[in-house]
């Protein structure tokens, strides 16, 4: 066993064991051990983890991309699933994200948590989740990822609900719970999809595709397959055809078999990435510590659906309609949260539609093919968005749990550590960069990367993608500005309703009320710095927000790329770097032009991206190979500009209204006009939800309880039963009259019948 | 034997007659119960009849000694009856037929 392997198997398997350690053991080890055991065992594994990852992808030696499989788990038929680790770019990547944001976060929490009573408990949550994150992105079959699917839905369960006292944060872990359970039905219905269709065709040697072992759920055997057009043997169907060809009666109707199952896992991607439609319970999970924000709903676990939809590539590059409405549903997404992160008072809640807004990027990257770019920016957006989380959490900290950005205001001459950490998140979020070059903050990279993507892309849906991530990013922009300035310039104001910990219901009259508080001298919010322990997460997380897009860019997206994923996303079909990559499991006919491949196959991608920025490189620009892919991918000058612009723009409007007039939208939002209680109330989304789906399971389930239980069921069942007994026993009762010559008068009658019967038999 | 003689018949009659009048007196008596009491006793005596009867007239001295058993128990059976009643008596305070029906439903 390499080195390589044993790191990966302890990366993946000791946050496990030191869940399990700190969970049973914590009456044992006290709150102290359990954070020492948790926090250790987790930075020795991001510390592993960063190894690799840089090994992989600066050090050039990027291991050869493996399976360790750990035990057999399922073995029926072609239903064959390992526990194993599957290590290639995109599991690598994942890792690292994973391990690095824990570890920060765990670190982070040692003071955050410092006065809770439970905290051994909420580190072996952490750990659990990290666990449980881990074993989703190694998974190398449906099934193990699936079990970490639901391990982290899980672990976001748990640590939502952590406060269990408090009734909304209880509320919030049961919506977030239900309505990951939608979106995990969908999923689990992709892959019963995929069982279904992909059954071996006897006598086919699968061997020439490069299948060692045919199992339905394995994703070598399933991407092989689909990227062959192998043949296969739907369940019941009549004969053997090719996976592309394979369609059956969905819901009653007639579909295309990789459609539905790519549609389907997408559903699940939905649920988990808190897509439009099933983005409702990522807001309220904001009633969990702040850490479990920025690694669970920020950082990790929201985008694994954006992993599985990078992983499941080889499926969704053949299918045409599931990627279009990933691309769809992203693009509305981005700009549905953008807008109503506008409205939101909620420090966390502006920063988790924030979240959502981005992970739609994420999407529709994905669902125009950019694989690449989508990873790229989910790379990147885990550091700054944990970071923007961590500094939220330090600024509440601070603010003594206050979250409302109302009752914020001058924050920043007490809190400059954290004022400063936070203007690097944002500036990473809003992408800020100079357009044409390669400075810039990481966000910038990934999101203009994307953005460029949806305009060169050939779908039908990229135009609208297109302009819906240039109007997010616009809002982007002007609500990260509008936090940085409500929260950390100004005069501080106080919340009237001070220690009211029901921040979520504050409402707007208090603002009359000042007096009420001592004023604090020159308009300084009552705040002060968080601890170093947290303070030195927020610094690394910085360094990742303003260096991991310039690092990284060669290797996710142009010069490196084809030697950083080595096939583990199908790169032919992205729109930007796209006709050189290789196909990682199809032959190589499917990569278009042969001299892209041949001599120097990253040059072409190389400077088809820098071209895209402006600069070019003499030599490469003289390569044939080189202008061939760069004239594909020309970009006009205004598309390269647009997303400066519109962010500088969202940046002007927020200095407008909250630093030069900040009375505009405080009238706007005391007037109450129907656009701002529009995206208040989040598009009246839970109103909506609440009277569909709540009020109607009530309704439905009032119908079974009162119609179908008891008065069928009960009716027809005990009740009825006991009422027809009693009823029979109350009419023989009357019967029984007491009175003895009644009895005398049966016993006679009896008799005489009795003998009547018995002469009678005599006499025959 | 001439027929002015005492055949079977007639023991039979008196016999039927015996029994219609004990049950009779159980049924239409209303008011004592030592009148239903008697009536019982009156049904036994008609069924000794029949027994001793056709014993005579069998030849046989199975059916005497039966009703001497039955006679035996009839009076067993009137002294309990009339010991319950007593007790009952002493309860109740009166043994009108209509107002003894404490079993009833």
């Amino acid at each position: 066993m390499t080195f390589q392997e044993v790191a990966a198997i302890l990366i993946v398997l000791s946050p496990g064991i030191a869940a399990v350690v700190a969970g049973l053991g914590q009456r044992v080890l006290g709150d102290r051990g359990a954070m020492a055991v948790t926090t250790g065992i987790v930075v020795t594994a991001a510390a592993l983890a960063a190894w690799q990852f840089f090994a992989w992808s600066l050090g050039g030696q990027a291991g050869e991309a493996q399976t360790i499989v750990l035990s057999r788990w399922f073995n029926v038929d072609t239903f064959i699933a390992d526990w194993a680790i599957r290590i290639d770019a995109l599991s690598v990547t994942m890792m690292f994200v994973v391990t690095s944001v824990s570890a920060l976060v765990h670190i982070y929490s040692i003071g955050y948590m410092a006065e809770d009573p439970h905290r051994g408990r909420f580190f072996a949550y952490l750990s659990l989740f990290t666990f449980a994150m881990l074993m989703l992105v190694t998974a190398d079959n449906f099934i193990q990822l699936f079990f970490g699917w639901e391990g982290v839905g899980l672990a976001s369960y748990l640590l939502i609900g952590f406060w269990y006292k408090k009734p909304s944060a209880n509320d919030a872990a049961i919506k977030a719970f239900v309505v990951n359970r939608v979106g995990d039905f969908g999923f689990a219905l992709g892959i019963m999809a995929l069982v279904f269709m992909i059954q071996p065709v006897a006598g086919v040697d699968y061997a020439q595709y490069g299948i060692k072992e045919f199992s339905s759920i394995q994703f070598d055997t399933v991407f092989a397959v689909i990227a062959n057009n192998a043949p296969v043997d739907m369940v019941g169907a009549a004969g053997a055809m090719p996976i592309k060809e394979v369609t059956f009666d969905f819901l009653g109707v007639h579909v295309w078999g990789l459609e539905i199952a790519g549609i389907l896992l997408f559903i699940g991607a939905m649920g988990k990435s808190a897509q439009f439609f099933l983005h409702t319970w990522l807001p309220d999970a904001m009633e969990g510590p702040t850490p479990v924000s920025a690694l669970i709903h920020a950082a990790t676990m929201v985008t694994a659906g954006v992993f599985l939809v990078c992983r499941a590539s080889p499926l969704y590059a053949e299918a045409e309609v599931a990627s279009n409405v990933i691309t769809v549903v992203g693009a509305v997404t981005c700009l549905f949260a953008a807008t109503v992160g506008l409205a939101q008072n909620d420090i966390k809640r502006v920063v988790a539609y924030s979240t959502c807004s981005q992970l739609g990027y994420m999407f529709f990257a994905a669902g125009l093919g950019a694989y690449g770019a989508a990873m790229f920016h989910l790379f990147t957006h885990a550091f700054f968005k944990a970071l923007l989380f961590l500094g939220a959490g330090s600024v509440i900290h601070g603010m003594h749990h206050e979250q409302d950005m109302r009752f914020m205001g001058g924050v920043r001459p007490n809190m400059i550590f954290t004022w400063a950490m936070m203007l690097i998140g944002t500036l990473a979020l809003i992408g800020f960069g100079i357009p044409g070059t390669d400075i810039g903050f990481a966000g910038f990279f990934s999101k203009d990367a994307i953005i460029e993507s949806a305009f060169a892309s050939d779908s039908a849906f990229g135009p609208f993608a297109f302009w819906c991530s240039i109007a997010a990013a616009l809002l982007t922009s002007f609500y990260s500005w509008r936090l940085m300035f409500m929260t950390f310039e100004g005069k501080f104001r106080p919340n009237p309703h001070a220690h009211h910990d029901d921040h979520g219901h504050a409402d707007d009259h208090g603002h009359g009320h000042d007096h009420a508080h001592a004023k604090p001298k020159d308009g300084r919010a009552p705040a002060h710095e968080s601890p170093i322990v947290m303070l030195i997460p927020l610094l690394l997380l910085a360094a990742g927000a303003v260096f991991a897009g310039l690092l990284f860019k060669p290797q996710f997206l142009t010069k490196n790329a084809d030697g950083f994923w080595q096939g583990a996303i199908v790169r032919e079909a992205d729109p930007l770097y796209g006709p050189c990559g290789v196909h990682p499991y199809g032959d190589a006919t499917h990569c278009a032009p042969d001299v892209a491949h041949a001599p120097a196959p990253s040059n072409a991608a190389a400077s088809a991206a820098e071209e895209s920025h402006g600069v070019v490189a003499d030599e490469q620009h003289a390569a044939p190979d080189a202008a061939h892919a760069g004239e594909h991918h020309e970009l006009p000058t205004w598309v390269i500009w647009a997303p400066f612009v519109v962010t500088v723009t969202g940046f002007l409007g927020a200095v407008i209204f909250y630093l030069m007039a900040p009375g505009i939208p405080r009238r706007m939002a005391q007037n109450g006009g129907p656009m701002h209680s529009f995206l208040s109330h989040k598009w009246y989304f839970d109103e909506i939800y609440h009277f569909v789906f709540v009020k109607g399971t009530a309704a439905l389930g009032d119908l079974f309880w009162k119609v179908g239980d008891k008065k069928i069921i009960d009716g027809m069942g005990p009740d009825g039963v006991t009422g027809i007994a009693k009823a029979g026993a109350g009419g023989l009762s009357k019967l029984h009259t007491g009175y003895i010559f009644h009895y005398a008068l049966v016993i006679l009658v009896s008799a005489v019948i009795f003998v009547a019967f018995v002469l009678a038999g005599q006499g025959r | 034997m001439s027929g002015a003689e005492l055949g079977l018949g007639h023991y039979m009659a008196v016999s039927a007659a015996l029994f219609t009048i004990g049950v009779f007196g159980i049924f239409v008596n209303r008011k004592n119960i030592i009148v239903i009491l008697m009536s019982i006793e009156l049904i036994l005596l008609s069924v000794n009849i029949n027994l001793v009867a056709f014993s005579v007239f069998n030849g046989t001295i199975m059916g005497q000694v039966f009703a001497m058993l039955v006679l035996t128990v009839a009076a067993a059976e009137a002294a309990v009856g009339l010991a319950i009643l007593v007790v009952y008596f002493r309860n109740r305070g009166e043994i009108a037929v209509e107002d003894v029906n404490v079993l009833r439903g």
